[in-house]
């Protein structure tokens, strides 16, 4: 199925862009109409995946990330998290809840949020090449038609 | 990120105010430790009810605040949470420890 719109954003891996990220999706995806709570959903997921990024992808260094939203006539969001960093080693383990290299004051539950508040999440990542993680997200009919 | 400190007897109430996310956590995580350590309360009280965000990095401050209080001999109480705050606390487990003000309350009057 093609998308009915498509957005692509590209931004550093400074912390101060988890908040962009996810009005920039919110933004976006309010052209299917969602509810406020599934926008919520949303921008929840979209920071964890852009956290990770931020956090695990380029430790020690700036690298860019990019982030691409389609949204479909089905009311399927789709948005996908594209680093170029060093990569899991583990993509299994990385997923366990509460597992975490970054730290204890991170909780571990990245994945398990994102898991929680989308329909589908996949990740693909190779070591010393880079992590794409991309979610699914539903977003239900309302009585008004959309876009 | 803003964050509102009062003090009432044995309690240090840290309000929290705005978006929080990994970018708002340090900062915050600090302020809140530099108030519990010079006041040196027997609760720390997060309240939630303010935040218009929070992502799983809220839940790390949450559990590193809880470590913090109990290596003091005293408790954290978490206020104000949203249903998909809730959620959060919960894959995390962070619900089977006693840091619920409500919950806590409705289980004494129970007994």
């Amino acid at each position: 199925m093609k998308p009915i719109n498509e957005m692509k954003v590209t931004f550093l891996s400074r912390s101060a862009n988890e908040g962009f990220a996810r009005a920039a999706v919110a933004a976006f995806a309010a052209q299917l109409d969602p509810a406020v709570d599934e926008l919520a959903d949303l921008r929840t997921a979209v920071s964890e995946a852009v956290t990770n990024a931020i956090v695990h992808a380029y430790p020690d260094q700036l690298g860019t990330v990019v982030l691409t939203v389609k949204l479909f006539e089905n009311g399927k969001i789709q948005v996908q998290v594209k680093d170029k960093g060093r990569g899991i080693p583990d993509v299994k383990k990385a997923m366990e809840p509460l597992y975490t290299t970054g730290g204890e004051e991170r909780s571990g539950l990245g994945f398990s949020v994102m898991e929680s508040f989308t329909d589908r999440v996949r990740v693909r990542s190779t070591v010393g090449k880079g992590t794409t993680v991309t979610m699914e997200k539903y977003i239900a009919p309302r009585v008004k038609g959309r876009i | 990120m803003q964050l509102e400190v009062t003090r009432e007897s044995g309690d240090l109430t840290a309000a929290l105010i705005g978006e929080l996310d990994h970018h708002a956590a340090a900062d915050l995580r600090q302020r809140i430790d530099t108030a519990v350590l010079s006041c040196r309360p027997r609760r720390l009280i997060m309240n939630l009810e303010r935040l218009t965000f929070m992502d799983s990095s809220g839940i790390g401050l949450i559990m590193g605040r809880y470590r913090l209080m109990v290596s003091l001999g005293g408790e954290v109480r978490v206020a104000g949470a949203t249903p998909r705050m809730e959620r959060m606390i919960r894959l995390a487990g962070l619900d089977k420890l006693p840091i619920w003000e409500e919950r806590k309350s409705e289980h004494e009057t129970h007994q």
